[in-house]
């Protein structure tokens, strides 16, 4: 029969095959934008001569793709933009423990895996944010705020889809109960200025244009508007300030992005080294200042900007839970007819 | 049956495992049964997303049969200002990918975007003070994606308004002369609008960047959600069903709608009717409508793309950029010839056969196209990982051989999902070069002493090239654009313009994005002017 057809899969077959290499190597799987990444991943190759390949990708389908791929995989390593995607991974068998005391000695045990699969690299903390000229800030306490009355079409979030809301809600329902949750939810959905559009930034940005007064957002997004070469950008976020809700409580949101090694891993001891390089003071301030995130680790600084914004109490779940309770979370939302 | 048809067909049915694998795989998900799941989807969330995405369907449809067959019939039938110009401008906007065209106009159009804020500052206004229209909205997702989809209609429906001969117009005018358009040639171009529109339809219910973006909760939006939200596969896979369902249905209405009637085209040899000029204001409002049309799809998004760029901050290194040039447009020919290969193959034996199963095979295989192409992804890794584990499992039974992949994460894999995603693309141009190959030739062929494979080669192929050409442009084009099949299956150390620009505007950095999609529409300009070209000079030289 006719050879192009299966010309180029048998000669792609036989190259796949042998694209077995000597040099010391390092495969990463990340949904950790390249150019967040790359740089310190640079550094580590020049610091160590190990070779590192990466794919990024969305969280979820990497792991899907490293599940498949099973005991075959190339991936030694996973980075994830969420704690409870880490879990999720762990969950299901794709991850092994870690053990190495540099690491454990420089993350917060808030910030990893009780079984050292995952360990946490950069926070990134969920604040409300408020229109300066609008909001006064001493009517805000917790979360629970942006359902008050006065708010009413004056609140803006991003979908129910998004995992950094998802997150905060589970973490919500950790410490709350599903039930005041539920009525938190509906108080949200009653208060939206419009149907959730776009991301994090475009929330931040309709505070600015006057469509809403409040919004939830992350801080690195705020921080990246800040850092613009756009005037305009820089001047609608000047237009906006942070508050740290549930400071008298629990303290605010947190979340991280992190790394777990994998079952799969060829080169394990490559990637502990990668492990314990990232956790160094260095490589921890340039992976949190690259996103406008803080460290993990506790004596680092954060970037003046961001310090800027004052210090706040951070809520200290261990984020497992926010995997285990992301599906009730979504439900929730779900039912309160948040799109 | 002859032998060497009996061939065709066996490689045709082995080929297609490879389809339908990953089909198995997702299936193999849906019937594992997670009732909760179901329960929770039914009453709260499904009958939205049905309800948007058939809005969707409908929106998209009406407007593309607006754009595309009434541009079409200007370009085939009239003279009126720049007419021969129009006739490739329109079709430019398949160069823009929907998300792209999303990303601009949000960017342009939005509460904080530069033409808002400029009239608050300009007015004095506060948001409240105002009224404007959301882009991001369901009427926005409907605009979008029919300024982009819309050439699909005007090419095949144009194609066909230029076949119409000279004898059906002067058969036309004995009969009576009273509208032409109604009477002759919108039913004769029938099968070839209700195929574009087929194509449009499939490409709506798949889309996932431009609804994703515009937070438009539809099903397939509603398939990620529930698959990554609620962690449940075989929920999602459930929805996928529901979304195949209306797929097996607009296949079924495009049948109904062509008619029971197969039109084997009669050409007569002679040239298409003399083109009427048109004056005065009707020769102008044919330009403006032209006009606004290529504008909206390509010229706005165009100029809104430069303006972003001009605001970006990004530093691309010129090699990176040429990389990511080169990657993309290798792995897309790669990707096109495979996939014109396969449809060649379908479509040959489907002339050929008589066996049900096998007919129904073939019609089968263009479902891919209206499948989301991460969903696709999700299939084939899953199917090629069952692959690796099995042949690993045979190399360490018998040589105690260390685990490694061969199908999973190269090329290979990527390859089969772009087959599978856009084969209804290529199959749909040889399906009509095909039928137009009257079957009488064939017999006459055989009845020489030809085999069925010197029929093939002789008789086809010369027929058959320049529409293997355009299905390669065809499915060329739509993979350059292609984005999450590629952001999912591709190997280490390998980015495409598509994933560069979603990387940074999911980062939502907009304006940086501009310049990885400004090269997306560059690159695919040159294959959609070279489709526009075959197209013409298929119809002039049509035997």
């Amino acid at each position: 029969m006719k050879p192009p057809i299966l010309l180029p899969f048998i000669a792609l077959l036989i190259l796949s095959a042998c694209a077995e290499q000597a040099n010391p190597e390092l495969n990463i799987y990340s949904s950790r934008k390249e150019a967040l990444i790359k740089p310190v991943l640079d550094q580590f190759t020049a610091a160590t001569g190990i070779e590192v390949n990466l794919v990024t990708g969305k969280d979820d389908a990497l792991i899907e793709r490293l599940r498949a791929e099973g005991a075959a995989s190339p991936a030694d390593v996973l980075i994830t933009v969420d704690a409870g995607r880490l879990y999720r991974a762990k969950a299901q068998g794709l991850t092994q423990a870690i053990n190495s005391t540099v690491v454990t000695q420089a993350i917060p045990a808030t910030y990893r895996d009780p079984d050292n699969h995952w360990f946490g690299l950069s926070l990134r903390a969920r604040p409300i944010m408020y229109a300066k000229d609008r909001v006064d800030p001493s009517t805000l306490t917790d979360y629970a705020s942006i359902t008050a009355q006065q708010w009413q079409g004056k609140v803006c979030i991003r979908s129910s889809s998004n995992i950094y809301n998802q997150s905060l809600v589970a973490s919500m329902i950790a410490s709350e109960g599903v039930e005041a949750v539920e009525t938190w939810a509906a108080g949200v959905v009653n208060n939206f200025a419009r149907q959730p559009v776009g991301g994090d930034r475009d929330q931040i940005k309709a505070v600015a244009a006057g469509q809403c007064d409040l919004a939830v957002a992350n801080t690195y997004y705020l921080f990246g508007m800040l850092q613009s070469d756009d005037a305009a950008e820089v001047a609608a976020a000047e237009q906006v300030a942070v508050f740290w809700p549930n400071q008298a409580d629990r303290g605010t949101h947190v979340n991280v992005s992190g790394i777990a090694v994998t079952k799969a891993a060829k080169n394990r001891d490559h990637a502990q080294q990668l492990l314990e390089f990232l956790v160094q003071a260095e490589a921890q301030s340039w992976y949190a200042n690259a996103n406008g995130e803080y460290p993990v680790t506790a004596d680092i600084e954060a970037h003046p900007l961001l310090a800027a914004w004052g210090d706040f109490k951070k809520d200290a779940l261990n984020l497992s839970r926010l995997g285990e309770l992301n599906p009730e979370a979504v439900k929730i939302m779900d039912r309160a007819g948040w799109p | 049956m002859k032998p060497r048809i009996h061939k065709s067909a066996t490689w045709l049915w082995l080929l297609s495992l490879v389809f339908v694998l990953p089909f198995v795989a997702l299936l193999w998900q849906a019937v594992t049964p997670e009732s909760a799941v179901w329960q929770h989807l039914s009453t709260t969330v499904l009958p939205v997303y049905l309800q948007q995405s058939l809005w969707l369907l409908l929106g998209v449809g009406v407007g593309t049969l607006l754009l595309g067959v009434s541009t079409a019939w200007l370009v085939a039938r009239y003279v009126f200002p720049g007419h021969r110009h129009w006739q490739w401008l329109l079709i430019l906007p398949m160069a823009m990918p929907g998300y792209i065209v999303a990303y601009a106009y949000t960017w342009w159009l939005d509460v904080a975007g530069p033409l808002q804020s400029t009239l608050r500052a300009q007015f004095g206004w506060s948001f409240d003070d105002y009224w404007f229209p959301n882009i991001r909205s369901l009427g926005g997702a409907v605009l979008v994606l029919t300024v982009v989809l819309y050439p699909y209609v005007y090419l095949l429906s144009r194609a066909a308004f230029q076949q119409l001969s000279k004898q059906m117009w002067e058969a036309h005018q004995l009969a009576g002369g009273q509208n032409f358009f109604r009477r002759m040639a919108l039913p004769l171009a029938r099968p070839a609008i209700f195929g574009g529109l087929a194509l449009v339809m499939m490409e709506t219910l798949a889309d996932y960047g431009t609804v994703q973006f515009f937070g438009i909760n539809t099903l397939t939006t509603g398939i990620f959600k529930t698959w990554f939200g609620l962690g449940s596969l075989s929920g999602a896979a459930q929805i996928a069903c529901l979304l195949l369902g209306l797929v097996l249905l607009i296949m079924g209405l495009e049948k109904v709608w062509r008619g029971a009637a197969r039109y084997d085209v009669v050409n007569d040899g002679l040239p298409g009717t003399q083109k009427t000029t048109l004056r005065g204001w009707r020769a102008w409002l044919g330009t403006l409508w032209c006009g606004l049309v290529v504008g909206l799809g390509f010229v706005a998004p165009l100029v809104l793309l430069l303006l972003m760029a001009g605001q970006s901050q990004i530093k691309l290194w010129w090699t990176d950029f040429m990389a990511l040039i080169i990657n993309t447009f290798w792995v897309a020919s790669l990707a096109a010839l495979v996939t014109v290969a396969v449809a060649l193959l379908a479509q040959y034996v489907k002339r050929h056969t008589h066996h049900r199963p096998t007919q129904r095979l073939v019609q089968s295989l263009g479902l891919g196209y209206a499948i989301p192409g991460l969903v696709i992804a999700v299939g084939v890794s899953m199917a090629y990982g069952w692959l690796d584990q099995g042949i690993n499992g045979l190399r360490a039974w018998y040589a105690d051989a260390p685990a490694m992949l061969f199908f999973s994460g190269g090329f290979i894999a990527l390859i089969t999902a772009y087959v599978i995603r856009f084969l209804a693309v290529a199959m749909k141009p040889l399906e009509a070069a095909y039928q137009g190959i009257s079957h009488t030739y064939d017999e006459a062929s055989l009845l020489t002493g030809n085999s069925h494979q010197q029929t093939f080669r002789r008789i086809h192929w010369p027929l058959l090239k320049s529409s293997l050409w355009t299905a390669a442009l065809l499915v060329f084009v739509d993979l350059l654009k292609e984005l999450p099949a590629t952001l999912v299956l591709r190997p280490f150390n390998f980015n495409t313009l598509a994933v560069k620009a979603y990387e940074l505007a999911s980062d939502e950095r907009l304006a940086d994005a501009a310049i990885p999609a400004l090269s997306i529409v560059a690159v695919g300009l040159l294959p959609v002017l070279l489709l526009n070209k075959r197209i013409n000079r298929a119809h002039d030289n049509h035997p």
